[in-house]
C-alpha cells in the first residue's frame, strides 16, 4: 500500500527540477553538438594537442564505427540465440571464423564477392541449424551442459579447421569498385596555399557499416512489426506460455538459431574482407560478442546495437590515444556495467 | 553431499585416524607416496607432476562449481597471477623485473595475489548468476590473456618471462624429479584435505546450501554474497600455489599459459574429472595429462585437440558429473553382485 502512497504523492507534487529523462536527453543533446562542432569546424592548436590531430581523432571514431557495425552483426545473432534459448553459443566465434573461411573459398572459387558473402550466410545458417537439431535440442533446459557442449564444439571445430585451412591468414578480395578510398566532405586541415585537406577514408569500410545499420534496421523491424517477430518476442519473455498458445517452438528455435549462425558467417566474410582471415579470430570475436552481450543486456538488439558501439569506439580509441591499455578500457566498461546494471544497458531484471 | 557420504566405507573399522581420514584416502596416499619407487623421471615429473599441478587447478574449479554452484573460466587467470608474481618478484633471465626476492617472501605474496585477484574477478561475477558466470569469466580470461600479450611494462609481452628457477631448500633442488614430485604431492594433497575439510565446515555448509537456495539463505539472514567471494579467495589461493608450481616446473610463463586453449582445459579437466567431489579434477587430470602424453603418438600432434574436444563431448552427453558419474552408476550393479545372497 505504501507503494501507492508514494505514487498518490508524486502526482500530487510534481518535481520541480527537470526529471531524469530530460537531463538524459540534455546530455545527448550537448554531446551531439561538441560532435559535429568536432567534425566541422578547424581544429584550435590546444584541440590538436590533446587529441594528437584531427584526422587521426576522425579516423579512430569511423574505424570504431565500422568494427561496431561487425561486432553488432556478429552479436545480434549472439543475443538473439541466447535470449531465445537462454543458450549461450561459445562456438559462436566458430561460426564466424568458418563463415569467413567459406567465403573465402566461394569467392575466389566464382571469382564473384557477393555470391561468397550470401554463400557462407547460408552455409553457416545449415551448420547452426544443424547444431540446433542434433545437438542442442536434446539438451534443452540444461543451460550448463549446453554450454559446455558448445565449448566442446568450438575446440573441435578450431582444429578442424586448422587442418583444413592451416595456419595462414587469408584476405577476402572485394570487387574493384567497392575497394579503394574515398574522400569525405569533411575537412582535416588547411595547407598554407590555401588548399583543403579533405578526410579520406576506405569506401568498404563505410559500406560495412551501412551493411550493419540496414541489417540491425531489418531485424528490427522483423522483430517488432512482423508476426514471427512477435513469436521470438513471446518466446524471450516465456517460451512456456508462448508454446502452450500453439506455436511450434522448435520450428520457432531452429529458425532463429539458423538466422543468428547465418549473421555469424556473413559477418565472417564482411569481417575477413575488410581485416583477414587467421586461426584465433574466432576468439577474439567470441570475446567480442560476450563483453557487447554483456554490456548492452542479453536478448536485445538494441541493447547488442548500443554494446556494439561502445565496446567498438572504445577499441579503436583506446587502440590510438593508449594503445597497450586498450583491452583493459573495454574491461572498464564491462565492469562498470555489471557494477550498476548487472542486467546489462537494455536487459531485463534477472 | 551424498556422493562424500557413498565414497566413505559405511563400516569403518580400524585405528581411529584411520577411521577419521577414511580407508580410501589412506591407502590413495600410501600408493602415492610409493610410486616414485616404480616410476621413471618422465613419469615422476611429466605425469605424475603435471597430473597433481593441473589437478589442483581444477581442484580450485571444483570447489566454486560444485560447492558453490559458480562455474569459472578464469582459474588460469589466477594462476597467472601468480605465476607472472613469481616471475616479477623472484628472479628471471628476461631481463624486466625480477626483484630477486628470496621464495619465502615471494611465494607467500605470489599466492596472496592470486587469491585477491580472485577474489576480485569473484567480486564481479556474483553479481549475475549461472551460466552468466561463464560468459563474464570468460571474458576476464580472455581480457587478461590479450593485456599480458600487449603489456611489456609488466608482462614482457609476448615472449613472457623465462629463466624462473625452484629453489633449493634444505640442499635439496626442489625442481630434481623425485623433490618435485613430493613437492606437488605435499601441496595438492594439503588443498584436497583443506577442501574436503573446508566442506563439511560451517563455511562449506552454508556456501552449499546458498547454491542450492540463495534466496532463502538470505532471508535466513546470511549475507550469501560474502560467503561466495570468499569461496573465489580460498579457491584462487589454490589456484595460486599450482601457478607457483607450475611456473616453477615450466621455468617460463607466457601469455599463451593463461590463453583461452588453457582456461578451457581446466574447465575440461574438472568436467571430465566431475564436479562432485574433491577428487573428480584429479582423476580429469590423469585422463587428460595421460591423453595429452600418449594420444599424440596415435592421432598426431596436429589433431590432439580434437580427439580431446570429442571425449569432452562425449563425457558431457553420456555422464554429466563426468568419471566420478560413471562411477556412482556402475556401483549400483557391483554392489548387487557382491551383496546378492547366495540362492
Amino acid at each position: 500500500m505504501s507503494e501507492t502512497g508514494n505514487l498518490r504523492d508524486d502526482l500530487s507534487n510534481p518535481p520541480k527540477g527537470p526529471t531524469r529523462n530530460q537531463i538524459w536527453v540534455g546530455f545527448g543533446v550537448l554531446v551531439g553538438l561538441v560532435l559535429i562542432w568536432m567534425i566541422v569546424a578547424q581544429w584550435p592548436d590546444w584541440l590538436d594537442a590533446i587529441l594528437i590531430s584531427k584526422k587521426a581523432f576522425l579516423s579512430a571514431i569511423l574505424n570504431g564505427l565500422t568494427l561496431a557495425g561487425l561486432y553488432f552483426l556478429v552479436a545480434s545473432g549472439f543475443t538473439l540465440i541466447f535470449g531465445l534459448m537462454r543458450n549461450v553459443n561459445l562456438a559462436h566465434g566458430s561460426l564466424y571464423l568458418l563463415g569467413a573461411y567459406v567465403g573465402y573459398e566461394i569467392a575466389t572459387r566464382t571469382g564473384n564477392w557477393f555470391i561468397g558473402v550470401g554463400g557462407a550466410f547460408i552455409a553457416i545458417a545449415l551448420v547452426g541449424l544443424i547444431m540446433q537439431i542434433l545437438v542442442f535440442r536434446r539438451l534443452e533446459g540444461d543451460d550448463l551442459r549446453q554450454t559446455l557442449v558448445s565449448i566442446g564444439i568450438s575446440i573441435v571445430a578450431a582444429d578442424l579447421m586448422l587442418a583444413v585451412w592451416s595456419g595462414g591468414t587469408y584476405q577476402i578480395l572485394t570487387p574493384e569498385w567497392i575497394s579503394g578510398a574515398i574522400k569525405l566532405p569533411v575537412v582535416t586541415a588547411e595547407r598554407s596555399n590555401g588548399t583543403l585537406v579533405f578526410l579520406k577514408y576506405p569506401l568498404y569500410r563505410l559500406i560495412v557499416l551501412g551493411v550493419a545499420v540496414a541489417i540491425g534496421v531489418a531485424l528490427w523491424l522483423t522483430l517488432n512489426k512482423t508476426r514471427i517477430g512477435m513469436m521470438i518476442r513471446a518466446g524471450v519473455d516465456d517460451r512456456e506460455m508462448l508454446s502452450a498458445s500453439g506455436v511450434n517452438v522448435h520450428y520457432v528455435f531452429a529458425g532463429v538459431f539458423a538466422l543468428g549462425a547465418g549473421l555469424a558467417g556473413l559477418a565472417g566474410v564482411i569481417g575477413g574482407s575488410a581485416l583477414s582471415v587467421a586461426p584465433g579470430e574466432d576468439i577474439r570475436y567470441l570475446l567480442a560478442s560476450l563483453v557487447v552481450v554483456i554490456v548492452g543486456g542479453m536478448g536485445s538488439i538494441t541493447g547488442a546495437a548500443i554494446g556494439a558501439l561502445l565496446i567498438g569506439l572504445a577499441e579503436q580509441i583506446g587502440l590510438v590515444y593508449f594503445p597497450t591499455y586498450g583491452v583493459v578500457l573495454t574491461f572498464v566498461i564491462m565492469v562498470v556495467t555489471l557494477a550498476i546494471r548487472p542486467e546489462g544497458i537494455m536487459g531485463k531484471r534477472l | 553431499m551424498s556422493s562424500i557420504d557413498a565414497l566413505r566405507d559405511p563400516n569403518p573399522s580400524g585405528p581411529a585416524f584411520i577411521r577419521h581420514i577414511g580407508a580410501g584416502n589412506v591407502i590413495l596416499a600410501v600408493l602415492l607416496i610409493l610410486y616414485p619407487a616404480v616410476a621413471s623421471d618422465f613419469f615422476l615429473t611429466q605425469i605424475g607432476g603435471y597430473t597433481l599441478i593441473f589437478g589442483m587447478i581444477a581442484l580450485s574449479l571444483m570447489l566454486l562449481a560444485g560447492y558453490g554452484g559458480m562455474v569459472s573460466l578464469a582459474q588460469i587467470t589466477v594462476v597467472g597471477v601468480a605465476g607472472y608474481s613469481v616471475a616479477i618478484f623472484g628472479e628471471n633471465s628476461s631481463d624486466v623485473m625480477g626483484f630477486g626476492w628470496p621464495w619465502w617472501i615471494y611465494v607467500p605474496v605470489a599466492v596472496l595475489f592470486a587469491a585477491i585477484a580472485s577474489a576480485l574477478i569473484g567480486l564481479i561475477a556474483v553479481r549475475t548468476e549461472g551460466i552468466y558466470t561463464i560468459m563474464i569469466t570468460l571474458a576476464v580470461a580472455t581480457a587478461a590473456f590479450y593485456f599480458a600479450q600487449q603489456n611489456y611494462t609488466l608482462f614482457n609481452g609476448f615472449p613472457g618471462y623465462a629463466g624462473l628457477r625452484a629453489p633449493e631448500v634444505f640442499g635439496v633442488n626442489w625442481r630434481d624429479p623425485l623433490p618435485f614430485y613430493y613437492l606437488c604431492l605435499g601441496t595438492a594433497s594439503i588443498c584436497y584435505a583443506a577442501v574436503l575439510y573446508g566442506a563439511q565446515s560451517t563455511f562449506g555448509l552454508t556456501l552449499q546450501a546458498t547454491r542450492d537456495n540463495q534466496r532463502r539463505m538470505r532471508a535466513i539472514g546470511y549475507n550469501t554474497t560474502a560467503h561466495k567471494v570468499f569461496a573465489w579467495f580460498l579457491s584462487g589461493a589454490i589456484a595460486g600455489l599450482a601457478g607457483v608450481l607450475l611456473v616453477w616446473f615450466q621455468g617460463r610463463i607466457s601469455p599463451g599459459t593463461i590463453g583461452v586453449g588453457a582456461a578451457v582445459n581446466i574447465l575440461i579437466i574438472a568436467v571430465i574429472g566431475g564436479l562432485r567431489h574433491p577428487i573428480g579434477p584429479f582423476l580429469g587430470s590423469i585422463l587428460v595429462v595421460m591423453m595429452q602424453t600418449f594420444a599424440i603418438d596415435i592421432v598426431g600432434a596436429e589433431r590432439f585437440n580434437t580427439l580431446i574436444g570429442l571425449v569432452f563431448l562425449g563425457v558431457v552427453f553420456v555422464s554429466p558429473d563426468g568419471m566420478l558419474g560413471l562411477w556412482e552408476k556402475a556401483k549400483p550393479y557391483l554392489k548387487q553382485n557382491s551383496l546378492r545372497p547366495d540362492p
